[in-house]
């Protein structure tokens, strides 16, 4: 176990903080699974943190202009490089601090939240670089599995056979032609200190692993299942019914990756089968026996994988 | 045909340099409640205040009173509905909106 952590108790139903981070007013459409991860994240982290976000809903929907939903510094970036201006915004603190013209022992910590698009995508490099130079900062992935800002395009994260404006399904197409690429083994794969996956719907685990995540020294990861109503055709009210069956299906298995090490923090053992959780989304509407059968067993054998590595390393 | 200027946020004269924005946290000025077409209405008898609706509302609309139960506060509240889902007692039910 790492140090850092040895100390912190985890949070419960019974001592959230109070504080909101992130203002009501802003502009997520009902029921946002992104907004909530966002919220949650930032009630774990506290007001003492700079918030770096890369382009995207969460950008759009928390500050059109006259108004701002942030109540901690804010700086928005490209879509591209969130990861290289959370590594400045964290080198500068470290010379202020250096120079006394911070208070060193005051704790800022320093944290990017970017898309699936922004993470996965676009930011990969940006990403990669600054875990490699090894960056004391979190990067929160918030994954809604598409470009959603700009109109539900698909993104190397949008898992098979769904349906987005360009993997439309049809006469030649069944959708997303390719399987979901795993971001946090991407970000493991580099060493780093903290790595983990969450969903709003298991909240204290969402906020323990953020929280988790900010008190390591180093670069941690922490990728955010968050469910998307406009862009998945479901319902609002079935968010956070579907942030727990992509859990309870082992679509989105709930793990850490501490010093290389994989826990998973919410043993299935009686998965449900995907076609629950698929049924509820009008992006799978269109799917075949065959394909489900194809997405189950692809989910079955990534779960044996994950269990493979929590058990032998 | 009403002008620009009557229905514009300000002028572009007004518009700070760089479009800063120096009240942090003024979205709260921007009342998201009239997006709702359902509101949630809640039946104490049934709520055994766990809080699970106020943490999992994505527009931060309930507080606690002081005898505990989770009140919400329709000024932001959109109508999702994920409170009513989440309840585990039942205790919210989605009507609605009147106007
Ligand atoms: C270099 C560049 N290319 C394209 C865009 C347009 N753009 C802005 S946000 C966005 C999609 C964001 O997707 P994601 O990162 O998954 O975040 P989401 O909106 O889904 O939360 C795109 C394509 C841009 N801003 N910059
Ligand atoms: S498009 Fe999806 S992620 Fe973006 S604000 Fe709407 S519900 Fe949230
Ligand atoms: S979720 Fe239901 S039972 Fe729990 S506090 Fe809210 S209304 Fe009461
Ligand atoms: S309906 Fe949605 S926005 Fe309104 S209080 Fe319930 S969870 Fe919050
Ligand atoms: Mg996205």
């Amino acid at each position: 176990m790492l140090k850092e952590l040895a100390k912190f108790k985890g949070f419960s139903a019974k001592n959230l903080p109070k504080e909101e981070p992130f203002a009501p007013g802003h502009r997520a459409c009902q029921g946002c699974g992104e907004v909530l991860a966002l919220r949650l994240a930032l009630k774990a982290l506290g007001m003492n943190v700079i918030a770096v976000s890369a382009t995207g809903c969460m950008e759009i929907i928390s500050s059109p202009f006259p108004y701002t939903s942030w109540r901690v510094p804010w700086i928005h970036i490209a879509f591209e490089n969130a990861a290289a201006v959370a590594s400045g915004v964290e080198a500068a603190l470290k010379v202020l601090k250096r120079k006394g013209r911070f208070p060193k022992n005051r704790r800022v910590d320093v944290v990017v939240f970017a898309g699936d698009g922004g993470t996965g995508d676009i930011g990969l490099q940006a990403l990669s670089g600054a875990l490699e130079r090894g960056h004391d900062f979190v990067y929160i992935c918030l994954d809604n599995e598409a470009y959603m800002n700009t109109g539900v395009q698909r993104s190397g994260c949008t898992p098979y056979g769904a349906m987005t404006t360009t993997s439309p399904p049809g006469k030649k197409s069944f959708g997303q032609m390719t399987w979901k690429k795993n971001v946090p083994a991407i970000a493991a794969a580099h060493g780093i200190p903290y790595v983990a996956t969450a969903t709003p719907a298991f909240f204290l685990d969402l906020m323990n692993k953020v929280k988790k995540a900010a008190l390591v020294n180093g670069p941690a990861y922490v990728h955010v299942y968050a469910p998307c109503p406009t862009g998945w055709g479901s319902k609002g009210e079935d968010s956070i019914r579907l942030a727990k069956l992509a859990v309870e299906t082992r679509i989105f298995p709930l793990y850490e990756v501490i010093e290389g090490k994989y826990y998973i923090t919410r043993k299935i053992t009686k998965p449900k089968p995907v076609e629950e959780y698929l049924k509820l989304q009008r992006r799978f509407r269109h799917l075949t026996e065959e394909h489900i059968r194809e997405i189950q067993q692809r989910v079955d054998a990534e779960y044996e994988r994950l269990l493979r590595l929590a058990e032998c390393l | 045909m009403p002008k620009g200027k009557d229905t514009a946020l300000m002028s572009w004269k007004e518009v700070p340099f760089g479009c800063y924005i120096l009240e942090s946290g003024n979205s709260v000025k921007f009342k998201t409640g009239d997006w709702r077409s359902f509101r949630p209405v809640l039946d104490k008898e049934k709520c055994i205040k766990c809080g699970q609706c106020y943490i999992m509302c994505p527009d931060m609309s309930y507080n606690q009173d002081e005898e505990g139960y989770y009140i919400v506060d329709l000024t932001y509240c959109k109508g999702c509905g994920i409170c009513a889902s989440v309840c585990p007692k039942g205790a919210i039910t989605m009507v609605v909106e009147e106007v």
